[in-house]
């Protein structure tokens, strides 16, 4: 229960309503991006992505396991997600919460229904053996804007991932570990989060706006510019204009935010 | 049915794996205050051990229980990656982590000075990003120059180092798979002006002998990271 | 025996000084000697040393005026965040008398107040109240944060420091002892005196801060630089010659913003006659101040020791952020 000061609500409100943010920023700018990748070397992909003082870890683990009997033929990704109780005083250490699940699914959502990974090669033995890629991320600082860090951050982790090769001899599997190869990449997308407050959507709210956004949008968008995720938070409505103005804008900021990928 | 091919991780017949020093420590830096968020915070790397601890407080309890009229009490979680390790470790505390947890809190709170804040809580988030070996003993060092970048008054600060027995020798700061094979391991913190033990563990085999060895070089090793620990702290408001 | 100087970078642990000495704030005694308990900046004054942290909470005092946001509303009293372990209360007598009203239409969540320490009991039950010049609720403006080791070094001698800001930026300051700071003027100018407060707080402990302040806030808010041979004069004049005096300054400047803020403050009609009623509580108001500045007066000063010590890099404070694999 993070209770904010009126006058804070009221100044940040004020300074957007006449186009203008505490940091400076324009309306529709991202705060400074960092990406670097290769970050942990026991993780088979890894990646460090900061958006203004937000702070994620990714990294990524295959292994094998069964697949889910209606999907017999194609690989696993699994997303999970830690709002470490390090990176805000309001986040409690314990089970992941509603936060976390939602920031995991819609992260997970991004990255499958942009099809990026070809998850058929991922299968080994139909029905019974496929591989399952864990992508795991680690929040270390909160300052806003979790979502499209966090896709980021994943999808850097996996197009850098090395998993070891898998043969069939036989009946036997064979996991070479010393012989590494890339995930199957087909795709890319990466996620554009807008926050409404006042009669405005703002693009990359920080913590302080998050904080008193009435309407939160976030849109994923692949690489060829399909649509591949979205999610609507806050107990605000918001109109079909802003929906499709938010769109719009993530085409073009979807392009710029691509040039940080390795 | 499963056939993992990796690379050989046995022991050579070199004294230490790594070319070492029976006496000598890991590659190590520390940095404090590096997140935004917590009141103080360090990022220690060591060998390849990456750890970054953050510290709140003292601030507030609300958990009654835990509340002391005289003092302030410590909240200290140790938790690992599921990527820090080579096999995906779940999320979550398990048992080991919960032991850790728990000796890091009683490892440093001999050097705060809790009857300064009556009633409140200093919580201390520990996150090991990547282990090889050694991750408590990272974690109790660099906890406690994140407790000095917080502004909690300490008494000395608090520095941790392993040794142990690997191939029948006494060997300072045991690496991860020196730590896997080898016959002993006996983690240590003190703190550096008094040289007084704060955390003492013992896992494995040694003669009274050789513990005394073992203790004199892990204090030794301390010695040298505290001088490290003190440089992250002035250089975060120097040069 | 002595073993450091005024204005060393120290950390826990380090012995200061061996007997003869008197251990002050941020030190401790062990076996005859002194050690620091902090991370600070030494300070030697009359054979007593101490150290000033560059880190800590607010611990409320009796006395201290703070900054609070209401958090809570109970049965007879407020709930505030006075950003600090302890948490503060303000009781609806402090407010109506013995009157008895809706508290929530007088304070609501969320509203920010100026506030003084009545009382802090055995319990760090810490009582606020409202009685007193400048009290009040505060409409509009900004809240900034600062480490409230740092509240000195931002009002500055004789409030030099946060008299400049306020001037060059046209805006009102108020300056809680618990590091919480509100800022009121136009809305750019509000954001100049925030970069600036942030300024000082990460860089208060490093020396000729005055003058970066000053090149700064000129910069920003588009006036010319004034030569730097006139603050040689400005520089000097601030130098403290002794501690009392010192502290006479500092209970000046707390007494100084209280006035400046009288009329910045618009309260709420129940505390505006509150107020009249209590004008005469003005008087105890600067005695109290006193005891702050006691304390105030160990800061970190800073200008003193300008030109020939130049031991801390100000540009390089600010947090760098950790690499990954730093020995790469």
């Amino acid at each position: 229960m993070n209770i904010v000061p009126e006058i804070t609500r009221k100044s940040i409100t004020d300074l957007i309503n006449n186009q203008e943010r505490a940091d400076g920023r324009s309306l529709n700018d991202y705060r400074e991006i960092s990406l670097e990748t290769d970050v942990i070397s026991k993780a088979e992909g890894s990646a460090r992505v900061k958006i203004g003082n937000t702070q994620i870890v990714v990294g990524t683990k295959s292994q094998l396991g069964d697949p889910f009997p209606d999907t017999p033929k194609v690989g696993v990704i699994i997303t999970n997600s830690e709002l470490l109780p390090m990176a805000a005083p309001e986040f409690e250490s314990g089970p992941p919460d509603e936060h976390s699940v939602e920031l995991s699914r819609v992260v997970d959502r991004c990255i499958r229904e942009s099809r990026m990974v070809d998850l058929e090669k991922l299968c080994i033995i139909e029905g019974k053996k496929v591989r399952m890629v864990f992508i795991d991320l680690h929040i270390l600082d909160y300052d806003g804007n979790l979502f499209d860090a966090a896709v980021l951050g994943a999808v850097a982790a996996l197009l850098t991932t090395k998993i070891p090769k898998i043969t069939l001899e036989g009946s036997e599997i064979v996991i070479d570990a010393e012989n590494k190869e890339s995930l199957p990449i087909r795709d890319k997308a990466l996620m554009c989060t807008f926050a409404k407050i006042g009669d405005n959507m703002i693009l990359d709210p920080s913590i302080d706006e998050e904080e008193i956004l009435s309407a939160r949008l976030s849109i994923g968008m692949t690489e060829s510019g399909k649509i591949c995720a979205m999610q609507k938070g806050g107990a605000t409505p918001l109109t079909k204009e802003e929906i499709m103005s938010a769109v719009k804008l993530t085409e073009e900021k979807t392009k710029v935010l691509m040039e940080y990928l390795p | 049915m499963i056939i993992i091919l990796t690379e050989g991780t046995n022991l050579g017949t070199k004294s230490r794996d790594d070319g070492r020093a029976f006496d000598e420590l890991r590659p190590l830096t520390i940095e404090a205050g590096v997140l935004e968020r917590a009141d103080g915070s360090a990022y220690l790397e060591f060998g390849g051990n990456k750890v970054l601890v953050a510290v709140y407080g003292p601030k507030e309890s609300f958990i009654r229980r835990f509340q002391r009229p005289d003092r302030a009490y410590i909240r200290c979680r140790y938790n690992m990656a599921p990527f820090s390790v080579d096999d995906r470790k779940r999320p979550g505390p398990d048992r080991r982590s919960v032991e850790i947890s728990k000796i890091t809190a009683e490892a440093l709170q001999p050097a705060i000075l809790l009857e300064k804040y009556p009633r409140s809580v200093i919580e201390i988030f520990i996150e090991v990003l990547e282990a090889e070996g050694g991750t408590r003993c990272a974690g109790i060092t660099a906890a406690s120059v994140a407790l000095a970048d917080a502004g909690i008054p300490m008494r000395d600060m608090v520095v941790a180092c392993a040794s142990g027995k690997v191939n029948d020798e006494v060997v300072l700061d045991l690496s991860e798979v020196e730590d896997k094979d080898g016959q002993a391991d006996v983690p240590v913190a003190i703190m550096p002006r008094s040289g007084k033990i704060t955390l003492l563990q013992s896992d494995g085999s040694l003669t009274p002998e050789e513990f005394e060895k073992a203790v004199d070089l892990a204090v030794e090793g301390c010695q040298s990271i505290s001088k490290v620990q003190k440089e992250a702290l002035k250089n975060r408001y120097g040069e | 025996m002595i073993l450091v100087k005024d204005k060393d970078l120290v950390v826990p642990g380090e012995i200061l000084a061996e007997e003869e000495s008197h251990a002050g704030r941020g030190t401790f005694k062990e076996e005859n000697k002194i050690c620091s308990s902090v991370v600070g900046l030494v300070s030697i004054r009359n054979n007593k040393i101490s150290v000033i942290p560059l880190q800590s909470k607010y611990i409320p005092k009796r006395g201290d005026v703070v900054i609070g946001e209401i958090n809570d509303i109970r049965f007879s009293m407020w709930g505030l965040d006075i950003n600090s372990p302890y948490s503060g209360l303000l009781p609806a007598s402090e407010v109506f008398g013995k009157e008895k009203r809706e508290l929530e239409r007088v304070f609501d969540v969320g509203d920010v107040l100026f506030l003084r320490v009545i009382d802090v009991d055995e319990v760090k039950k810490v009582k606020l109240g409202l009685k007193g010049r400048g009290l009040g609720k505060f409409k509009g403006g900004i809240l900034v944060y600062i480490t409230p080791t740092k509240v000195p070094r931002l009002i500055g001698k004789k409030g030099s420091m946060i008299n400049m800001i306020k001037d060059k930026t046209r805006c009102d300051i108020v300056v809680g002892q618990n590091g919480v700071v509100w800022v009121k003027g136009k809305p750019d100018m509000e954001r100049i005196a925030e970069k600036l407060i942030k300024m000082i707080e990460e860089q208060a402990h490093t020396s000729g801060l005055t003058d970066r302040v000053r090149d700064l806030l000129a910069e920003l808010t588009g006036e010319e630089i004034v030569s730097h041979s006139n603050d040689k004069e400005t520089e000097s004049e601030t130098i403290p010659s002794d501690d009392s005096k010192d502290q006479e300054t500092e209970s000046d400047v707390e007494e100084d913003s209280q006035n400046d803020e009288k009329d910045q403050l618009e309260t709420d009609e129940d505390q505006d006659t509150q107020q009249s009623e209590n004008d005469d509580d003005a008087e105890e108001v600067v005695a109290d101040e006193k005891t702050d500045a006691t304390e105030d007066a160990d800061k970190p000063d800073k200008e003193s020791d300008s030109k020939e010590e130049k031991k801390f890099s100000p540009h390089k404070i600010i947090g760098s952020k950790f690499n990954f694999n730093l020995k790469r």
